[in-house]
């Protein structure tokens, strides 16, 4: 039940926002959305200098019910929040985290794009096919 | 137009047939492409028909508006009735017989009878409607590619026409376009032209709907399209001739369309053929007016057009922006925010498929991916000229040095190189301890093409390249994190550089792995001279590598006693050659000090010998002075007498007293191991600082060697002070000569380094002993003292009472 939410800065509106399972989708929106403020308190926290590849990924925010949720943040302050499934124990750190960089890495092709504007929605056809193929995956 | 006059029938015919082909209801315009169709079933010669529209007026303005359609109908009628058409034929001549038009044999054909059915006047006069028999084609083609001429030259002007106007620009266009896809080999491009300009292609689909049909699945669903289909997708259409219209018609499409024109026949044979090519070929006509679009806005082929530069170049085709997001997508095949020729191409030509109408593929077609050029010649050279890199290096200077000028030439082909220098870097780097440089390799690999298997494409996704040399670098810099990968014009300039660093890197490396190996039997100087020689080799794992490039690597480290003597001359002349390097290299390796097997009395001379040979200390200074010991003399001339070959004997003798002495102390107890790793660390200290002194200690070895061994039978006394001091340098003398290279000496050696340990423990037992009797001495007085003054004030506290 993977959502990847790409949400960025200062508005924190989602750039994009996807989900498996297409039912219960409003739910998955509000998580994130909520969620988003954990994150936003982990930015702070950590301070200032620490724009570190390592600290971009948040790690599991925190779990709730029956999933868990994480983050990730850019340099630019674009924040990636993932809900996964509870029941699936068999995603790991590692495997988020390499979930986190391949959407990252998505995110600059796209943002090379001269054709996309940032803080557009996003809507490149690559950008979902790997996003689609990633949570097909975890599923 | 000169006015015209028409009969009520022809009045009625011509209406009906302007209706006709108004195909898009304009009621003021009769789609183009209707209207050849109409020439064409009349059986007119291609010339005549060219003159009836020049005349009509409709090649002046690029359309058929209702008053040249009658005028063209016309003159029809007269050049069927076979008088010479004139423009005041069309008034003068009057009882003219009705235009006709033979029918063929299409749905339209009923369809555009039922039509006529109706006009009652001339049922006879024509039997159907027109679609072109299939043997106007070539008629067809002639007129309407010249007409596409002659319209394409008015279209620029008319660039401003009102939009009902604008489907009229696009056959002009058509040819354009048309052109582009007769390069298409593929049947296909039959089809293609059909979705686009619509009606002028449609009687070449009908020409050879087998052919192109068939070919190509993708144009099935173009493929024998209705002519309304054909006619209503012409009104898709329009943005074609915008964005052709758009840019600049340059004498060369013209020239080109012409060429088509010409060519026609050709290129319908050479489709029906070749119908089963690639649909997204770019054709040389196409490819050629892409590359000059490319020059305006980049002059260099080889350079990139940034992507501010391309978007507006590409928004002029007023495509949607998600659509030419995807486009972008597709074709900036490394990602990088630029396109090269061949990404410039590529978007260029799905640019034009879009607009006449094609989908855009989800992945890129495997014509339209970057091309590599003369990556084989850009593969030789990075390795020539990469000599002196190191291995990952070799990998990455390779690639970007592939294609220097150009990016696109690399692309493609570069994955396919990748393999090998995958392969070959791994060659070089078996003997070195940067295996990590293979794995940034295709960590680089992944990261920048990120050669999704979905864009399944047979080629090995390209990898960027170009500006490659410096995009490289950055990338691998970011990625090793470390300033392994030189930019690139250094790279060049420090080949010539490296080569002799790493020739000396080589030998001392070499010798190092000599030294490591000779002595490993020797217990005691295992865990040092390994961990140092590990860091030796290590250390110059860099530079280390790079001879590995140049030449075969250098095999394990498994030196032969005989080698390592000279290994010992390497490392001499090795020393002579760059003393600085020596003394670096000699701090570096002192692992591997060859236990040498000497007289226990030899053993202390031994250690002052380094010292002085080092000159690393003042001590060079106490110990000459020391009497030399004779008993000693028959040892040294044994060392001598190895050190004959060597340039520098004094070094030699120097590496391999301090060998020896490095033997003798690293046997030692922990005391002394203590004292080594501290004057490692010494050594490295002074080693920078003695740099200058070692040369100029060349000499004094000589003359030290002696003299220790003299100093070590003196006298035990003298040495013992002296042995404190010199315990620590022997450390230091003995690391340093860990990297020397070692004569092997006899399983004695220790037995003699054991009996200086105890030596040495017992003096400072003494001293030590001494320092106690002392102290306890001064306690005593003190204690006396302590008394007397006891005694003192109590006689006087008496008094204090008072």
């Amino acid at each position: 039940v993977p959502v990847s939410v790409i949400c960025s800065p200062p508005q924190n509106y989602p750039l994009y926002i996807r989900s498996v399972p297409t039912e219960n989708e409003l739910k998955f929106h509000y998580t994130v959305h909520t969620s988003l403020d954990v994150v936003d308190e982990k930015i702070s926290a950590m301070g200032k200098a620490l724009v570190d590849q390592r600290e971009l990924y948040l790690g599991l925010l925190y779990p709730t019910e029956d999933y868990k949720v994480y983050g990730y943040v850019t340099n630019s302050k674009v924040k990636f929040v993932m809900v996964v499934d509870s029941s699936n124990t068999a995603l790991r750190d590692n495997e988020i985290r390499s979930m986190f960089r391949k959407l990252h890495n998505s995110y600059t092709d796209i943002m090379c794009n001269p054709f996309y504007n940032p803080g557009d929605c996003i809507h490149s056809r690559a950008f979902d096919n790997m996003v689609n193929s990633m949570m097909m995956q975890v599923c | 137009m000169e006015g015209l006059t028409l009969s009520e029938a022809e009045q009625r015919y011509y209406c009906d047939l302007f209706s006709y082909c108004d195909t898009e209801s304009t009621k003021k315009v009769a789609s183009n492409g209707r209207v050849l169709e109409l020439f064409r079933a009349a059986q007119l010669p291609n010339d005549v028909v060219m003159q009836i529209m020049e005349l009509c007026g409709a090649t002046r303005l690029g359309y058929f508006g209702r008053s040249q359609f009658y005028i063209a109908l016309k003159l029809v009628a007269v050049a069927q009735s076979g008088l010479p058409l004139r423009v005041e034929s069309l008034n003068t001549v009057k009882d003219l017989p009705l235009p006709r038009f033979v029918v063929s044999k299409n749905e339209q054909e009923s369809r555009h009878t039922a039509l006529y059915s109706s006009d009652a006047d001339n049922p006879a006069s024509y039997s159907g409607v027109i679609p072109p028999p299939p043997g106007r084609i070539q008629v067809k083609k002639g007129s309407v590619s010249h007409d596409a001429v002659q319209q394409r030259t008015s279209t620029d002007q008319q660039e401003s026409t009102s939009p009902v106007v604008s489907p009229q620009q696009s056959p002009p266009t058509s040819p354009h376009t048309w052109r582009k896809h007769n390069r298409h080999p593929s049947g296909g491009n039959n089809e293609r032209p059909l979705a686009g300009p619509g009606p002028f292609w449609a009687p070449f689909s009908e020409a050879q709907p087998g052919s192109s049909t068939s070919s190509d699945p993708i144009w099935s669903g173009h493929s024998p399209p209705p002519h309304q289909e054909n006619w209503v997708s012409f009104a898709d259409t329009p943005p074609t001739s915008a964005l052709l219209a758009m840019h600049p018609a340059s004498v060369q499409d013209q020239t080109t369309v012409r060429t088509v024109a010409s060519a026609t026949t050709t290129n319908e044979i050479r489709r029906q053929s070749s119908s089963y090519d690639d649909p997204w070929k770019i054709t040389d006509e196409q490819r050629q007016y892409y590359v000059n679009q490319f020059k305006t806005i980049q002059p260099d082929l080889n350079g990139f057009i940034p992507g501010s530069a391309a978007k507006e170049f590409f928004t002029k085709s007023k495509l949607p922006i998600l659509e030419l997001s995807h486009i972008w997508e597709l074709s900036d095949f490394d990602k990088d925010g630029a396109l090269t020729l061949d990404e410039f191409c590529a978007a260029f030509h799905l640019v034009v498929a879009r607009k006449n109408g094609y989908d855009l593929p989800e992945k890129l077609p495997e014509s339209l991916m970057p091309k590599l050029i003369d990556l084989e010649d850009s593969t030789v050279i990075p390795v020539i000229s990469e000599v002196g890199e190191q291995t990952g290096e070799v990998g990455y200077s390779s690639s970007p040095a592939e294609a220097p000028p150009s990016k696109s030439p690399s692309m493609p082909s570069l994955n396919q190189t990748w393999p090998e220098l995958n392969q070959s870097s791994e060659q070089w780097e078996t003997f070195s301890e940067r295996s990590s440089s293979s794995q940034t390799l295709t960590q680089f690999d992944s990261n920048i093409a990120p050669a999704d298997p979905d864009t399944a494409i047979v080629h090995p996704v390209p990898i960027r390249m170009t500006p490659s040399k410096i995009h490289m670098q950055e990338m691998e810099l970011k990625r090793t994190g470390s300033d392994h990968a030189n930019p690139t014009s250094p790279l060049l300039v420090k080949p010539p550089d490296l080569p002799e660093e790493n020739k000396m890197s080589s030998s001392v490396k070499f010798t190092a792995g000599n030294t490591v190996n000779g002595y490993s039997s020797s217990d005691s100087y295992t865990s040092d001279p390994e961990q140092i020689g590990s860091t030796v080799t290590r250390q110059r794992s860099h530079s280390g590598t790079s001879p590995d490039n140049t030449a075969p690597p250098p095999p394990p480290p498994r030196p032969h006693p005989s080698h390592s003597r000279s290994s010992s001359l390497d490392m001499n002349r090795s020393f002579s050659v760059t003393p600085g390097q020596q003394q670096a290299g000699v701090v570096a390796y002192p692992p591997a000090v060859p236990p040498r097997p000497q007289p226990s009395q030899g053993a202390g001379p031994h250690v002052h010998r380094p010292v002085d040979a080092e000159g690393l200390i003042a001590h060079t200074s106490t110990s000459p002075q020391q009497i030399p010991e004779q008993p000693n003399f028959a040892d040294f001339s044994q060392f001598e007498a190895f050190a004959v070959s060597g340039v520098n004997k004094e070094e030699d003798d120097e590496i391999e007293t301090h060998s020896e002495v490095l033997q003798v102390e690293k046997p030692s107890d922990s005391a002394s191991s203590l004292r080594v790793a501290k004057a490692d660390g010494r050594v490295e200290d002074k080693a920078p600082a003695n740099v200058p002194t070692s040369a100029g200690k060349g000499t004094t070895p000589l003359a030290p060697p002696p003299k220790p061994i003299r100093r070590r039978l003196k006298s035990e006394d003298e040495l013992k002070p002296e042995a404190e001091e010199h315990t620590q340098k022997t450390g230091v003398i003995a690391a340093v000569l860990a990297s020397q290279p070692s004569i092997p000496r006899s399983v004695g050696k220790d037995k003699k380094a054991i009996q200086a340990s105890i030596r040495r423990n017992k003096e400072t037992n003494t001293v030590l002993a001494r320092l106690n009797s002392e102290l306890q001495q001064q306690l005593k007085d003190v204690l006396e003292e302590r008394i007397s003054l006891e005694v003192q004030l109590e006689q006087l506290r008496p008094f204090s009472h008072l």
